[in-house]
């Protein structure tokens, strides 16, 4: 029946094929979830200044506690590189320990948005007040949806390397996940320059 | 517990929607009590649902189709006989809110759920075996993607018998669709199933990129691939561009009618042209999006049945990715008289007529294919004759549209009602039924019956000019569309020639119903032995009919655009390989099929405020994907053993077909 | 077989140009009563006769090829490996080209003249009418005359007609199909539309945009009368005992079906300017200026 060593070489190669074309097609999705975000953003542009007789963004945003939050995220993804080279290299342990820092700043980033959301709507500031703030909570909390299910998607994966540990699909996830974390980055910078600094300018 | 649902919502005071109900229920059931009586319960689990072969998934994307083309159809009986009645001072025999919920779920199916998943369909059957592939590069995700679509289309199905539909148009435009002037679910059905079906269209957009880019047989350069694989790849580009722009636009609906946001609405800085413009983002590549696989149908059809090589391929390759990337450029046409300056509208009018230069390329690439071929014609052929001179008017008609001056006097009018189905019809239907009749029998290994099909044609052809050449003429009679009802006595005999062309039409469609009838019981004699029963010149016909799981037991070497043709004249079409490998397959799971069903449950769940039903199916979503990516190892090899037995046994096949007549002399029988 | 097709097809495209060509009454957009109409008319046929150029041939050449190739034809020429001809590519793509070119240019020109919001030149000062669509009536009020009338237009015949239209409710579109161009209604925006009629004449007027359950009753009489004939329905209109203001327009605004017609002797200053701002948020400074906030629609 089956030639053992066959199977496994063909395996590895399908492996390694399958993983490339895996990262190809998350291009491709990623490329797709840009457009998204540029929806979101073109729908900003058009009515954040739509304030309705409710709030500006200097009236509600807070610069300072915006730094704090964004440094968390930027960290975090600093730190996933960290754990990407450390899973090159084939450490599994350093993989774990910096995907946990990953996620735990990760988690603080979720967390500070959150006091953030709940401070404007305790204050009455709901995004249904105005266009402006239906625009801004939606782009703000669909970025902040992403983060939340690549937390989940990281914790996924840490389970994976701990119990598997770096295998070629393990290791094709992460970097993956690497491109989500990453790309997650590059939309809060536009958030962070458009929404927040333009906001308050 | 059951949020805004009760037994109320069942529109009991109708007639006519609890006959709907009553006969599309009596046919799910008689099917249900089929497949029980028949014990199939087993064979369809284990060899259809669960099944990650894109043939098979194509076969279920088709049959979907099939279903939901007979529910358009049967709405589209409905306004041509309401419009036929209701003149003077008649109401006709519909309430206006029902006749507007028939109009806005008559273009929704037709195009989201009987195009999109007819040209899926095709794509999944075809596309893999013409680049000379074993499957699509994500299998595991193609089921998914047909699961996600089959859930939108039930979604739009129990708004029939639980509670309404949309009653806002296809278009949904806002602020008809928020909250104060749509307050029931109808609206929020609508948006679900687009929603649905809509993310299972990324996910196919995706797989075939990926599977079109990277996954072509040794040889195949890109300027080598059949023109139906390059429509599939613009297809694809255009979806991954224009399908995110339609979720976010809905997305934002959704916010709207839920939470009390005010993205679209009248009041607190709302802007609804913003939502018509991000519609029409979507909504024009998306008619591209369906019109272009047809095109590529049309290619293989008149370059195989003229016998002869596709004139001017390169040009067609261009043509085609001329007309993506324009159709990304000319939303703004939808609303000319939205009251933009001339300097805007001019632009999105020379970029509209600038679409019909490519595509008059095509057309003429077509024709002179025919020149100098052997022609022959089987049904197939019938439906690209068909369409070369009946979308061919549709073009004019939609280069004057294009004319921002003569958009303003016809403008929602019934001329755009036959433009566009001059187009879709003509265009992308007669593609597909093309496609369907040309492919049928490498899908199953019969043939489809010539005879019936022709008739259908005919009737389709007449039934189209019957009912649509006097929209044209309404609509420089100045009707509006969507009406319920009428004064204007001049529309009248009009509108009962058009619905008489829509009997001629339901005429087609029941006489293809006889075909694949016919058909499947006469399915031992038409048999397709060879798996080439058109002297086919592209890969697919190297296989098998129906092909086996694998496809192609060993990959071939491509140096041809007519690649099977190329093989055949040389000689190395059937060549027996020196020796069988062991195939890595895909094994068969469910995971899509509950994907599914959650999806499902979340959109259901939403429409009726069924918040834990909602919450369930975004959590069963989730955690079938996190189970999924648990399994490392989701396939299976093929040793290279079975794959000979396969393959001896076609040996069987195409010794016994050669004693009788030569490849390629099928069709004639 | 083919010859079924080449009797189906001519048989049905000359039944359709004989329609067209019959006159048969009511195809109103072929039988203009005003410049817009007239010129609109004029694009339309340049289109369908300049397509014509690519539409014949391909007529032509599908019939012929298809009979003339058709495999039981043995004398005909076969040549399978033929798929390239530098001639033949430059011509279809010229050919389109060119068509496409004229007709880009002749549109250009024409999209300018016939922009809606370009007062028609004429030595009578234009009657102006501001028109908002309600759910489901269309109310117009003539503010230099401080009268108003649901689902009835007036106006006299060879005098410009000047529209100023917003929408009380969904997008809707204003429709005159014998005098020419429509234009969209919308909530907080106002759009413009110039018409002119060249003769007295009762035109059919109508909602043209899809909006909601009786949206098939927003048809009303468009009236083109004499000079005096809409002094005598000024007056007479003048006369009515019903006068709009806010709380009327109120009242007006529930939605109904009634294709009821009524008279206002008089309006309140402003009011279609307070429609619009219902709509605007009236404290942004910011952007209000600007058309009513709404970018992408109206100017």
């Amino acid at each position: 029946m089956r030639d053992p060593a066959a199977a496994i070489q063909t395996g590895e190669h399908a492996g390694r094929e399958a993983a490339s074309n895996r990262a190809f097609g998350f291009w491709i999705y990623i490329m797709s979830d840009l457009v998204l975000f540029s929806v979101l953003f073109a729908t900003f542009a058009v009515v954040g200044g739509n304030y309705a007789g409710g709030p500006r963004g200097k009236d509600i945003f807070d610069l300072p506690y915006l730094f704090g939050e964004t440094m968390f995220l930027l960290v975090s993804s600093t730190v996933f590189g960290l754990a990407t080279l450390a899973a090159q290299a084939g450490r599994k342990r350093a993989v774990l320990w910096r995907l946990v820092i990953a996620f735990l700043l990760g988690l603080g980033f979720i967390a500070m948005e959150i006091g953030e959301f709940r401070g404007m709507i305790l204050a009455g500031y709901k995004p249904e007040r105005s266009a402006f703030l239906s625009a801004f909570f939606t782009l703000v909390g669909t970025h902040g949806v992403h983060v939340l299910l690549g937390l989940v998607w990281m914790a996924v994966m840490m389970g994976q390397v701990s119990v598997r540990g770096l295998t070629v699909p393990v290791r094709s996830r992460l970097a993956r996940l690497g491109m989500f974390w990453h790309f997650l980055d590059i939309v809060w910078i536009g958030i962070f320059s458009t929404v927040y600094l333009m906001g308050v300018a | 517990m059951f949020g805004k649902l009760s037994l109320s919502v069942i529109p009991s005071h109708d007639p006519i929607v609890m006959g709907a109900i009553g006969g599309a229920t009596l046919a799910a059931l008689v099917i249900l009590a089929l497949i029980t009586w028949y014990r199939k319960w087993t064979y369809l689990w284990k060899e259809w649902v669960t099944s990650l072969d894109h043939k098979r998934i194509g076969i279920m994307y088709v049959i979907l189709a099939l279903v939901m083309l007979l529910r358009g159809l049967s709405d589209s009986i409905l306004m041509r006989s309401q419009q036929a009645f209701a003149a003077g001072g008649s109401m006709g025999y519909l309430d206006p809110d029902h006749f507007n919920q028939i109009f806005s779920a008559h273009g929704s199916i037709m195009i989201v759920f009987m195009a999109m998943p007819f040209l899926v369909g095709l794509m999944n059957i075809v596309v893999p075996q013409q680049i000379g592939a074993r499957d699509v590069a994500f299998p595991f995700m193609n089921s998914v993607s047909l699961w996600l679509t089959v859930a939108g289309a039930l979604i739009v199905m129990a708004s029939l018998g639980l509670g309404e539909f949309s009653k806002a148009g296809w278009s949904g435009y806002t602020s008809l669709t928020g909250k104060q002037f749509s307050p029931g679910v109808g609206v929020d059905y609508w948006i679900w199933a687009f929603q649905i079906a809509g993310a299972g269209s990324i996910l196919t957009s995706i797989n075939f990129l990926v599977t079109i880019i990277r996954m072509r047989a040794p040889g195949m350069r890109l300027m080598q691939m059949p023109m139906f694989t390059w429509t599939t790849l613009f297809t694809s580009i255009l979806m991954v561009f224009a399908f995110p722009v339609l979720t976010a636009a809905l997305f934002l609906l959704t916010l709207d009618r839920l939470m009390g946001m005010h993205f679209f609405t009248n009041e607190l800085g709302g802007n609804m042209m913003m939502y018509v413009n991000l519609f029409w983002t979507w909504g024009h590549p998306e008619v591209y999006i369906v019109v272009l696989p047809a095109f590529g149908v049309f290619s293989e059809v008149v370059s195989t049945f003229s016998g002869k090589r596709l004139f001017g391929y390169k040009s067609m390759v261009y043509a085609t990715a001329g007309i993506t990337i324009l159709s990304f450029t000319v939303w703004v046409h939808h609303f000319f008289t939205m009251g933009a300056g001339p300097e805007v509208n001019i632009f999105f009018g020379i970029a509209t007529m600038l679409i019909a230069i490519p595509t008059g390329v095509k057309i003429y690439n077509w024709l002179f294919t025919m020149y100098r071929g052997r022609i022959r014609f089987a049904t197939p052929m019938y439906w690209t004759l068909g369409f070369l001179m009946t979308f061919t008017i549709g073009g004019m008609a939609g280069v004057m549209l294009a004319s921002p001056p003569a958009d303003y006097v016809v403008h929602n009018s019934l001329f755009v009602i036959a433009h566009f189905h001059n187009v879709l019809i003509a265009g992308t239907l007669f593609g597909f039924f093309a496609g369907y009749s040309y492919w049928f029998p490498k899908a199953t290994g019969f043939r489809l019956d010539e005879k019936w099909g022709k008739r259908a044609f005919w009737c389709w052809l007449t039934g189209f000019y019957l009912a649509f050449m006097p929209l044209y003429l309404l609509g420089f009679m100045g009707m509006p569309r969507r009406m319920h009802h009428y004064v204007n006595p001049a529309w009248h005999p009009w509108l009962i020639v058009a619905a008489g062309g829509t009997a001629v039409i339901l005429m087609g469609v029941l006489f293809q119903a006889i075909q694949l009838a016919v058909s499947i019981r006469h399915r031992h004699n038409s048999r397709d032995l060879t798996g080439d029963p058109w002297d086919g010149r592209t890969l697919e016909w190297a296989t098998s009919s129906p092909p086996p799981p694998y496809n192609f037991a060993k990959i071939p070497d491509v140096n041809d655009i007519d690649a099977f043709m190329d093989m055949k004249e040389r000689g190395t079409a059937y060549r027996r390989p020196d020796r069988y490998d062991d195939i890595p397959m895909p094994e068969n799971t469910a995971c899509g099929l509950a994907i599914g069903v959650a999806a499902f449950m979340l959109g259901f769940g939403t429409v009726w405020h069924i918040w834990w039903l909602a919450v369930l199916g975004t959590l069963v979503i989730i955690a079938a994907v996190i189970v999924r990516a648990w399994n490392d190892d989701t396939g299976y090899t093929m040793p290279a053993a079975e794959v000979e037995v396969i393959e001896n046994r076609r040996r069987e096949l195409l010794a016994s077909a050669a004693a009788h007549a030569g490849p390629g002399k099928g069709y004639e029988r | 077989m083919k010859i079924k097709v080449g009797l189906l097809f001519p048989g049905l495209s000359s039944l359709c140009i004989a329609a067209f060509t019959a006159g048969c009454t009511g195809v109103v957009i072929f039988d203009p009563k005003g410049p817009v109409g007239d010129a609109e008319r004029f694009v339309i046929t340049a289109a369908i006769l300049l397509m014509m150029i690519v539409v014949v041939p391909v007529f032509v050449m599908g019939f012929w090829f298809a009979w003339r190739y058709r495999a039981s034809n043995k004398n005909a020429a076969y040549a399978p490996k033929w798929d390239s001809s530098p001639v033949i590519d430059v011509v279809i793509w010229l050919v389109p080209l060119a068509i496409v070119t004229i007709l880009a240019s002749l549109t250009w020109k024409e999209t300018f003249r016939l922009d809606p919001y370009k007062p028609i030149i004429s030595a009578r000062q234009p009657i102006n009418v501001q028109a908002v669509s309600l759910d489901w009536k269309w109310l117009f009020i003539y503010p230099d005359h401080d009268i108003a009338v649901v689902n009835h237009l007036v106006f006299p015949a060879g005098v410009p007609l000047s529209f100023r239209i917003t929408s009380e409710t969904v997008m809707t579109s204003l429709f005159i199909p014998q005098l020419g161009s429509q234009m969209y209604g919308m909530t907080g925006m106002e759009t413009r539309l110039n018409l002119l009629a060249r003769e007295p004449g009762v035109y059919m007027g109508q909602n043209q945009q899809f909006s909601g359950r009786w949206f098939s009753n927003m048809s009303f009489e468009a009236e083109a009368a004499g000079a005096e004939e809409f002094t005598a329905w000024v007056q007479k209109v003048r006369s009515s005992p019903v006068t709009l203001d806010m709380a009327r327009y109120e009242e007006l605004i529930k939605p109904g079906a009634a294709r009821q017609v009524t008279y206002f002797s008089s309006v309140e200053p402003g009011l279609f300017k307070r429609i619009i701002e219902r709509y605007v948020p009236a404290t942004d400074t910011a952007h209000s200026h600007r058309h009513g906030n709404h970018a992408p629609g109206g100017r």
